[in-house]
């Protein structure tokens, strides 16, 4: 623990506070999500701490529900997205040839459609559910992560220790996570950071085209959306949630920053 | 000091002070910025129309589908493009009476089965050519042709023929009507060329305004029509439109200049854009009302017990308060209000009752499973606020609402007029026999509330065909009565017109029937 | 030939076969969402019979296949048709469309990519101080914030209180090129703001990746400065993932603006698409999504051959 540097310890807190909250949701928000209490966009005062939303109800409690959502939601995806986009990424690399071009074309089929229309002809076919949700938005997601993993893996493929261990006679799976994982944690770390932030608000574009959690349930990215007329007049009810989302961004990318440091130090280098 | 400012004023009066000037010197008079406004704007109407200048409004829906042809248009950039450089037969005034316009005059058979329109003299297309009775009846046949893909097509029905004799166009009706005037004044019925037959999308119009710039979806731009002949319209040589979707960016190009009109101004933030220094903010109540739709023929909505109960459970004042801020008032389960002519403001008012719905609801004998309501973003401003309010008062009396957000796109033809429980918003018609012939006639093509009964249509016929007023409005009070208590529809609320222009924008007249002054805010606004 | 051109030419026969398999992917997705074109252009106000009359003019009672080919043969003779609902002819309003989402995409490039790079060897270069650590945090915060708020924000200070710049990015022909960059102030800004967060993660990942290496030691030990080193030894060898995240944002500033295209009111691509999408009209949304898909795989192929080129030994396989 005593190596842990203040930056990573502010991120692991806040990151920590966070899903603690999502997780307790019911028993420290003040009132229901859903439960109308005062009057349209009341300031701050003891009773609502962060004063009341667009049609009254209170900002805190919403924002502790909308939490929970945002952040199961974004974790779950970024996990499938970053677990089926790496794998398959140092897959093509490794296996070069016919593999290689099918994944890879495929892939640059999938991202040349727009998403928007990918989103909206899938989730109008299926039942928008919360799996279902996580399910699209990962996969649509992975096809970003694939293409990096496949490009930081091509590079060091063909480094030596690479050749030398092909030559050893290691198999596949060594050469994989052994040789290659290790020497392309930086790039992948790093974008995973990014990746989670980018599902945060790709929830959030999802409810705007209606397609996302279902009312009166909100995620934060939501809840900007539903406050945003105020913010040009004054009235900070959108920022809360934006400020929460920027904290929540700021402090899981502190922890992969610091993830970064260990495993760049793991490689033995200087430090 | 009163003498000083009767003096400016005066000046102001004559066209010799401007805007500016007054200011200043009133500020230095120790006159407040909103009195002065007041005055200049008082001495400003005093002179008159003043001629010249460039108007520019932003407006809410417009896209680059759009198109010129009138047939097509059905959202609120198209109509006012339509405003600027068309025209209508008649059209109708703030106070709900007919504006003869290419129409010079009316008459009609004692029986109001035919309808005689007087062509005006002299009324001149923007390709020079006169308007003649002739493009009167092609332009109405386009629009009454069974292969019309008019939106006006429903209102056409009730024509059996029509004749172009000299400077008379004339119509025979099935039955008799007495409001078919009114219905000549809906935005599609523009005078067209040869009636748009050749070329519906034509930017030949008979309007103030010719079109100069057409990018739909971007903008659109007019210049003044020097041989229009009413002087007493079209006062800026040359209006544009901005399509500004967004409502943020609506507000924020009036407040930083850009244009100096806006519509659908959001009512959350109506009072909050008033405050600003050089904005007025404009309301009046209008037909356009914010509903919740049930399917009487679809259980659990078939049972009027369970109607009742909803109807109890919702409790309007808080929707007027919260999701339209007061800019609006109550609805009473029926599609009609005081903005028409022949309402009965008799029927008492229905409000929110805990007790009464939940007795309701439990006469309903419903099984307490979660009553699904289908509401959209694009459903009506606020419709997704509504729909949680609604299931919070609806809890209240233990009935279980269930909210399912549908997306915007698809939501018209998906899910309006096909599920059974959803939210919608109806602009309203001129009159009630309109209103009630679109959306609760057995036959409609809009019934959305699937209200099929024979007897309600019987009194429509009967109503339709009434020249004594009294009498119409003592029919028209009766169908109030039997859509409130036994329809299918929510009304919890008629929404206002909401509507900002810059301060020194003159001329602005509160007009119930329309959005932005019914269309004619072009032809009817100056700078002063 | 040379492995390289062999590369190419081999990447841009594929790439032509992916074209045609977005188009059907397209054609695919539009036929599969509810509702259609006859629908939508009558909105609320369709009455059965309208609606019948217009399918039966636009085409739309033949066989899905039949129309997806005929559109194909038209499109493969450079025709692509006119829009179903306004009867525009498709050529001319997507070129000008384009024409203008290029142009912001340009300057919004031109604006981040170097600055994103600078920052990240800046980043590297005082790696854990405090210019890390700011520039860190604000890239985070810029690229947690919801694109709308900052449009919004901007949109408040710089234009209605302070009136140093439009808040309407509507631009024309009768412009000069000055008054269009005033214009399209705002949105560059926040577009870069949007772009700049994940370029130069990346490019700061990808340089401390290699910066563990012996020859980076070896470059110190020479005696050269902390940015020499980064400059000349380290860039050179971080390029790839670098480029591939800069071509993903640059597609991204192509495709992906529609809600700035809102917020700002700018005549791009975005909205323009969207609308058409709502609206199923089919081929306004095939030639928009053909663009798209040409701009994306394209850029990947950029993006495939900078890295070959970067590393020596994918220049000259064995």
């Amino acid at each position: 623990m005593k190596n842990i540097p203040i930056s990573a310890m502010i991120g692991l807190f806040f990151t920590g506070l966070y899903f603690a909250a999502a997780i307790l949701a019911p028993l420290i928000a003040p009132y229901g999500m859903a439960e109308v209490v005062g009057d349209v966009w009341e300031p701050a005062s003891s009773e609502h701490l962060l004063g009341t939303d667009n049609i009254g109800r209170d900002l805190l409690s919403r924002m502790i529900y909308g939490g929970r959502t945002t952040i199961f939601i974004a974790t779950v995806a970024t996990a499938l997205s970053f677990i089926t986009g790496s794998v398959f990424g140092l897959l093509a690399a490794v296996l070069g040839g016919w593999a290689d071009q099918a994944m890879s074309r495929f892939v640059d089929l999938i991202m040349s459609i727009p998403s928007l229309i990918f989103a909206l002809v899938v989730l109008s076919v299926m039942p928008v559910t919360i799996p279902v949700l996580i399910l699209v938005m990962g996969l649509l997601d992975s096809t970003r992560v694939y293409r990096l993993a496949r490009a930081v893996a091509v590079d060091i493929n063909v480094m030596d220790y690479v050749e030398a261990a092909k030559l050893r006679g290691e198999g596949r799976g060594w050469v994989i996570f052994r040789e290659i994982l290790p020497n392309a944690l930086s790039p992948l770390v790093a974008e995973m950071g990014l990746r989670f932030i980018f599902m945060v608000l790709f929830v959030s574009t999802l409810s705007f085209l209606g397609l996302g959690v279902q009312p009166p349930a909100a995620d934060w990215g939501g809840i900007v959306k539903e406050n945003k007329e105020g913010i040009v007049y004054g009235i900070g009810a959108a920022l809360w949630p934006a400020v929460a989302i920027a904290t929540l961004a700021i402090s899981v990318n502190l922890v992969a920053d610091w993830i970064l440091n260990r495993t760049t130090s793991l490689k033995g280098g200087r430090g | 000091m009163n003498e000083q400012l009767d003096y400016m004023t005066g000046r102001v009066t004559a066209g010799k002070m401007t805007r500016r000037e007054f200011m200043g010197k009133a500020a230095a008079l120790g006159v407040s910025a909103a009195m002065a406004s007041t005055l200049f704007a008082d001495a400003a109407r005093a002179a008159g129309p003043a001629k010249g200048g460039h108007l520019k409004m932003g407006s809410v829906g417009g896209e680059s589908t759009n198109s010129l042809d009138p047939a097509l248009a059905a959202s609120q950039v198209p109509y006012h493009v339509l405003y600027n450089f068309g025209e209508n037969l008649v059209q109708i005034n703030a106070d709900g009476s007919l504006n003869m316009r290419v129409a010079e005059s009316i008459e009609s058979s004692a029986d109001a089965k035919t309808w005689m329109f007087k062509i005006r003299g002299g009324v001149e297309f923007h390709n020079g050519k006169t308007v003649t009775a002739e493009d009167v009846l092609k332009t109405m046949e386009r629009h009454s042709n069974e292969d019309s893909k008019s939106g006006a097509l429903g209102i056409m029905r009730g024509i059996e023929s029509m004749k172009a004799e000299g400077d008379v166009f004339s119509v025979t009706l099935n039955a008799p009507n007495a409001d078919l005037p009114y219905l000549m004044a809906d935005y599609h019925l523009m005078i067209q060329p040869g009636g748009g037959m050749d070329d519906p999308a034509t930017k030949v119009g008979c309007g103030p305004y010719m079109v100069e710039v057409d990018e739909p979806g971007v903008r659109h731009g007019f210049k003044k029509f020097a041989n229009y002949w009413d002087d007493s319209r079209g006062h800026v040589d040359s209006t544009e439109i901005l399509v500004l979707n967004d409502a943020t960016a609506r507000m924020a190009a009036l407040q930083s200049g850009q244009v100096h009109v806006v519509n659908r101004v959001e009512p959350k933030v109506a009072a909050l854009l008033d405050r600003a220094p050089n904005v007025n903010v404009h309301n009046v109540g209008g037909p356009g009302h914010y509903v919740f739709i049930m399917h009487v023929d679809t259980a659990p909505f078939d049972n009027n017990e369970l109607r009742l109960a909803l109807k109890y459970a919702i409790d309007r004042e808080e929707m007027v308060e919260k999701v339209l801020r007061g800019y609006g008032s109550v609805g009473n389960d029926m599609p009609i209000n005081g903005s028409y002519p022949l309402f009965d403001d008799a029927i008492p008012q229905r409000m929110f009752d805990v007790d009464k719905a939940a007795e309701h609801y439990k006469n309903s004998g419903h099984d307490g499973s979660p009553i699904v309501l289908r509401v959209a973003d694009g459903a009506f401003p606020g419709a997704v606020d509504a729909a949680a309010l609604f299931q919070q008062s609806a809890k209240k009396a233990g009935i279980p609402l269930e909210i399912k957000r549908e997306p915007n796109d698809g939501y018209w033809s998906e899910v309006w007029n096909k599920q059974p429980f959803c939210a919608s918003y109806w602009g309203g018609r001129p009159v009630q026999d309109q209103m009630y012939s679109t959306a609760y006639l057995s036959t409609a093509d809009w019934n959305d509330t699937r209200f099929k009964r024979e007897d309600f249509d019987k009194l429509l016929l009967e109503a339709r065909a009434e020249l004594d007023t009294d009498k119409r409005k003592a029919l028209y009070s009766k169908m109030g009565y039997m859509l409130r208590d036994e329809g299918g529809l929510i009304c919890p609320m008629f929404n206002d017109w909401v509507e900002a222009t810059s301060t020194d924008v003159m001329g602005w007249e509160p007009t119930p029937s329309g959005d932005t002054m019914a269309g004619r805010w072009s032809s009817a606004l100056w700078f002063g | 030939m040379h492995p390289i051109l062999k590369l190419v030419a081999q990447r841009l026969a594929l790439s032509f076969l992916l074209l045609l398999a977005a188009s059907a992917l397209i054609f695919a997705g539009t036929i599969i969402l509810p509702g259609d074109v006859a629908q939508s252009i009558l909105g609320q106000s369709a009455t059965p019979e309208a609606l019948a009359n217009l399918r039966e003019e636009l085409g739309l009672n033949e066989p899905a296949l039949s129309r997806y080919f005929s559109w194909l043969g038209n499109a493969l003779q450079g025709d692509l048709g006119t829009a179903l609902t306004n009867g525009r002819d498709i050529a001319e309003s997507v070129g000008y469309r384009l024409k203008n989402t290029l142009f912001l995409a340009f300057w919004a490039a031109v604006v981040s990519v170097p600055l994103a790079i600078g920052l990240g060897l800046l980043a590297v270069r005082f790696r854990n101080r405090w210019p890390d650590k700011l520039i860190s945090g604000v890239t985070l915060a810029s690229i947690s914030i919801p694109e709308f708020l900052i449009g919004y924000l901007l949109m408040y200070f710089v234009s209605v209180k302070l009136g140093w710049f439009p808040s309407v990015a509507m631009i024309n022909d009768t412009m000069t090129l000055g008054q269009k960059l005033q214009a399209i102030a705002l949105p560059v800004t926040v577009l870069t703001l949007v772009v700049l967060a994940h370029m130069m993660r990346m490019t700061r990942a990808a340089i401390l990746n290699v910066m563990q290496s012996a020859y980076i030691e070896t470059a110190e030990l020479k005696g050269l400065s902390g940015l020499q080193v980064i400059y000349r030894h380290a860039f050179p060898n971080a390029i790839a993932p670098i480029v591939n995240v800069v071509m993903l944002n640059l597609a991204y500033l192509v495709v992906g603006v529609v809600v700035i295209e809102v917020v700002f009111v700018y005549p791009g691509m975005g909205q323009y698409l969207v609308d058409h999408v709502s609206k199923r009209d089919v081929p306004v949304v095939q030639a928009c999504g053909l663009i798209f898909a040409a701009v994306y795989i394209g850029l990947n192929m950029v993006a495939d051959i900078v890295s070959i080129l970067a590393n020596p030994r994918l220049r000259h396989p064995k």
